[in-house]
């Protein structure tokens, strides 16, 4: 049989790649998406790759300013600190706990999330009518504040910071998730496909998740700017990460007191945090555009 | 000759919440019965909200209905509410096939799984079912890894129609499936279900609000109003002679 194409290669595409390609064109997004991937990576690896280990003290050098300043020294690149510890080693080694363990805690939502929402979505009657009064309920208090009044009963702690932010990350997640589950469920090819004899189950996993796994990932990417923040909150709060740990936020309240004498130990966590979130958020904005775009049409 | 389709006194009720506790019941269908001989095809016909979606509904087991008897082959397959027909020997094809195609799977995977869910067949025999079922409507084997996104309307009517021959129905019920059809590709798809009905003996229920459709392609008419029917006999005699009102008002004679 003479194959022949009768669409052109360019919509012969699943969803997915078209997804891609329209994220492509959007190059704040695309830079955003860099920076993310570079973060993630050194969050896996900062301990292999950071120059110092976090609490190497050198007498020699205290106090140095950056390297590119006069009175810097080309081994300690961003300067260091009040102990004589290399800024650039522990602000790498922070990475893995505020952007590392934010990743963890939005994946953990996420699963947590989906399960529940999804249950949720599906539920009818008064049990369904149930769960809804309860998650507005938790939904009316802000994540910052429900994740204190948890580590209130908890206590401090790392540990317990990313529990807590779970906690506090998860009404908001069931919610979407819930809402998107219940509109999928509405739609013609859902009850097609149950007269096709597709089971609960198979109607949850190939009719309702192939359509709103983006949507998913949106929700994810609003999670984790809100987990990243809500950690350096934590940490710099004193609630979190406690000091020798070197989480972002933990750093910014340990060197507060040095901000007229060395700006560059408070200065830099917050450059890394303003550009962990905002590679978040460029990230979930391109793709939230793309998805935007495609309802249009 | 045995009808293949029975249907005796269905009736069907909806329950809407009126306020908080309040219900309100609304009777949507009251007491429908017909017909339908194999290799027939039975229009319904009726003015907006006469419950013909709703009736296609029950007969393709979307809803059940609260009383009433659909009876296939003579075999009961819905009894007061009761469905028992696992073979999906009555399949529906909806009115907006943009809508009815699920986006984000493949038309192969679609007709896949339902076939899988519905048969033993094997991955191979599966396989080629689907590219005998797509080259039966008109469309293409390769047409199996596409997209719907990919299809225009005609083309994703065909799919629909293949999405319900696959599984060998008895019952076709057509619930204003040809409406948003272009009237050159609706000619060509009405051509190829007059084909398939010769080919292999389906019968169709028609539910449309084009008089010359049904002239063309049905045998029988059902005329229903309020979800009561007003009119039912052979299509010709029903044209020639309309004794209800609401078929005279449509005949605007
Ligand atoms: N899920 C539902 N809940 C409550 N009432 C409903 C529901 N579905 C349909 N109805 C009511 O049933 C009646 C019949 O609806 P149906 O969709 O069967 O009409 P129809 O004959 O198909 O009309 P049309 O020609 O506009 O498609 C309408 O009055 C409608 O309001
Ligand atoms: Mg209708």
């Amino acid at each position: 049989m003479a194959k022949f194409k009768l669409f052109s290669e360019e919509s012969n595409r699943s969803p997915l790649s078209r997804l891609w390609k329209k994220f492509k064109a959007n190059h704040p997004a695309l830079v955003g998406l860099w920076i993310f991937i570079a973060l993630t990576l050194l969050a896996l690896f900062a301990p292999l790759i950071s120059p110092y280990s976090i609490n190497q003290q050198h007498a020699d050098a205290l106090l140095l300013p950056p390297s590119w300043h006069d009175a810097g020294d080309v081994r300690f690149i961003l300067g260091t600190d009040d102990l004589g510890r290399d800024i650039l080693s522990r602000l790498m080694n922070g990475a893995t706990f505020t952007f590392g363990l934010s990743i963890i805690a939005a994946l953990i939502t996420t699963v947590l999330g989906v399960i529940i929402g999804s249950l949720a979505g599906m539920s009818k009657g008064i049990r369904s009518s149930f769960f809804n009064h309860l998650l507005d309920i938790t939904l009316s208090i802000p994540s910052l504040l429900l994740a204190i009044i948890i580590i209130a009963i908890l206590g401090p702690g790392l540990l317990n910071t990313v529990w807590a932010i779970i906690l506090a990350l998860l009404p908001q997640y069931v919610h979407s998730i819930r809402n998107l589950v219940v509109e999928e469920l509405s739609k013609d090819y859902i009850s097609a496909f149950r007269l096709d004899g597709a089971s609960k189950w198979k109607i949850l996993v190939r009719g309702v998740f192939p359509n709103i796994y983006e949507h998913i990932v949106v929700i994810f990417t609003m999670a984790l700017s809100t987990a990243i923040l809500d950690i350096a909150a934590l940490g710099f709060l004193k609630l979190g990460a406690q000091p020798p740990t070197t989480e972002w936020g933990a750093i910014l309240a340990e060197n507060l007191g040095l901000i007229y004498l060395a700006p560059w130990t408070v200065g830099l966590p917050g450059v890394l945090l303003f550009i962990a979130v905002l590679s978040t958020n460029l990230v979930g904005d391109g793709l939230r555009q793309v998805l935007k775009d495609r309802k249009a049409d | 000759m045995q009808p293949i389709l029975k249907v005796q006194s269905l009736h069907k009720t909806y329950h809407v919440r009126v306020g908080l506790l309040k219900r309100k019941n609304i009777p949507v269908l009251t007491d429908i019965s017909f017909c339908l001989g194999k290799g027939e095809t039975i229009a319904v016909i009726g003015e907006t909200g006469a419950g013909k979606s709703t009736l296609a509904k029950l007969l393709a087991g979307a809803e059940q209905a609260e009383t009433g008897q659909i009876l296939l082959n003579g075999t009961t397959i819905e009894d007061d509410g009761v469905r028992q027909d696992h073979c999906r020997h009555i399949r529906m094809i909806f009115q907006d096939p943009t809508r009815s195609l699920n986006p984000g799977l493949t038309i192969g995977e679609i007709l896949d799984d339902c076939l899988s869910y519905n048969t033993e067949l094997t991955h191979k025999q599966r396989d080629k079912k689907i590219a005998h079922v797509l080259i039966r409507v008109g469309l293409l084997e390769e047409h199996y890894h596409y997209y719907p996104h990919m299809f225009s309307g005609g083309q994703l009517q065909r799919v629909a129609l293949a999405r319900a021959l696959i599984l060998d129905p008895k019952v076709l019920v057509l619930d204003e499936a040809l409406s948003s059809l272009d009237p050159s590709v609706r000619a060509q798809t009405v051509n190829l279900l007059l084909a398939l009905q010769k080919e292999t003996g389906l019968s169709y229920v028609l539910i449309t609000h084009h008089l010359s459709l049904v002239k063309h392609m049905s045998d029988s008419l059902l005329v229903l109003n309020k979800g009561k029917v007003v009119e039912y006999g052979k299509t010709a005699q029903v044209f020639a002679q309309p004794k209800s009102k609401v078929m005279k008002r449509l005949l605007n004679v």
